[in-house]
């Protein structure tokens, strides 16, 4: 390899994956969504990346994979390939803290952990409104304008918002 | 019967079930009766649509004659199709759609969470996905039952009415057969009177806390799973495949 400045390791893909933001919600990353499994590089520089669909019919997928290539490509790693695989599953507690904290900011409630026992028992579970901060929230419908969303409203502000479904 | 065509048939009754639910479930895109629900249930179609395009290219690859998802959602003749009747059904009114999808759901979900264990991989690794998308969908369908049946006396009819005319479609989820026997001796499809007995306890419980009366086991309609189905097939595929039909290869 010429030179070799900017060597391919797994560290630089990581940093660029970091850059690469989910098409729906765009102020997070891919590797805040938790959906990077894995990343691969072989000695002749080939790099696999690894993604695991958030939910089995989320038509973002195509696009993730999509950019993956187009902002690899612009840092100059073009021997790539983006697989896709489903174990170990993906679930909304693979989100990082970070990506949680974005996505308030951005309007979209964060998922409660699964470990959550309401959801455990099928109970509807206290989500914050990420507008004023109140907890006395309501459902109005259990899908919402994307496959990974809900439909809330806050009581106290009055406001709409969308909680990112908990799986 | 090879231990492979049993698992490709396997896959593909799987696959297809989930298919036309997804394209019954389209249907109501725009018609929902309020804007919520008509997200709801195209978020569902997207969901199941989703698992039948895993289990479709799994039964291409089990296969091992090149076809893809698409060969095989598009390109199959009706016979070849091997859901069951019920998620052919037409839609009718909501109780009707929303009855229809409580019946699978009440199904679907046991059987993913049964298919957690299976020794096949790929079938455990799709079920992963699946069971939580089935917990979810279980969940809608039966608060809807619920407050249709302990609604208005309308909705209550209604949804008793959809209950009465679809209970025929049941007995046809829990059928073994050759396919079935074989997988379950391998480990690999779950035991269906597991699934039925699950089956039974959330029927039972929601219909109770909705005031509705479970229909009587009578005729049972069969034949879904060998090719057999109701006239009502015909004109789904009709609509499904006809850009394939008339524009071969068609991509977008």
């Amino acid at each position: 390899m010429m030179g070799d400045q900017n060597p391919i390791t797994e560290e630089r893909i990581l940093a660029i994956l970091d850059r690469v933001k989910d098409p729906e919600i765009p102020v997070i990353s891919l590797i805040d969504l938790g959906v990077v499994n894995g990343i691969d590089v072989s000695a002749s520089g080939a790099v696999t990346v690894t993604i695991t669909p958030t939910y089995t019919g989320c038509p973002a997928m195509d696009v993730m994979k999509a950019d993956i290539l187009t902002e690899l490509g612009n840092a100059g790693i073009e021997d790539v390939r983006v697989e896709l695989v489903l174990a170990p599953a993906w679930s909304t507690d693979r989100i990082t803290e970070g990506g949680k904290r974005k996505l308030k900011e951005y309007g979209i409630a964060p998922p409660e952990t699964t470990a959550d026992i309401r959801a455990l028992k099928g109970k509807a579970p206290i989500v914050e409104c990420p507008q004023c901060g109140s907890e006395d929230t309501v459902m109005l419908s259990a899908f919402g304008s994307t496959a990974c969303k809900a439909l809330w409203k806050c009581n106290t502000c009055l406001e709409p918002f969308d909680q990112f479904k908990c799986l | 019967m090879t231990d492979q065509e049993a698992l490709h048939t396997y896959a593909l009754r799987l696959a297809d079930d989930l298919l036309i639910l997804s394209h019954r479930l389209g249907e109501w895109c725009g018609h929902g009766p309020v804007l919520e629900e008509d997200i709801a249930l195209t978020n569902r179609a997207l969901d199941h649509l989703g698992e039948a395009r895993n289990l479709l290219t799994y039964a291409g690859q089990v296969e091992g004659k090149g076809r893809d998802e698409d060969d095989l959602a598009y390109l199959r003749k009706e016979r070849e199709y091997l859901n069951v009747k019920l998620v052919e059904q037409e839609n009718g009114d909501y109780a009707h759609t929303i009855a229809r999808s409580f019946l699978f759901d009440a199904y679907h979900l046991p059987l993913m969470e049964a298919m957690l264990k299976s020794k096949d991989e790929q079938l455990a690794a799709i079920a992963g996905k699946a069971v939580k998308e089935a917990t979810y969908h279980l969940r809608h369908s039966s608060d809807w039952m619920i407050r249709f049946g302990d609604g208005t006396d309308e909705s209550h009819q209604r949804a008793q009415r959809a209950l009465n005319e679809l209970w025929t479609f049941t007995g046809e989820l829990f059928v073994s057969d050759e396919v079935t026997s074989k997988l379950v001796e391998m480990g690999v499809a779950p035991d269906l009177g597991a699934v039925k007995a699950a089956f039974d306890r959330t029927v039972n419980e929601v219909l109770a806390e909705a005031t509705l009366s479970r229909p009587e086991d009578g005729y049972m309609a069969t034949g879904g799973r060998q090719g057999m189905h109701t006239e009502r097939m015909g004109f789904i595929l009709t609509e499904m495949q006809y850009m394939q039909r008339a524009y071969p290869g068609a991509e977008w």
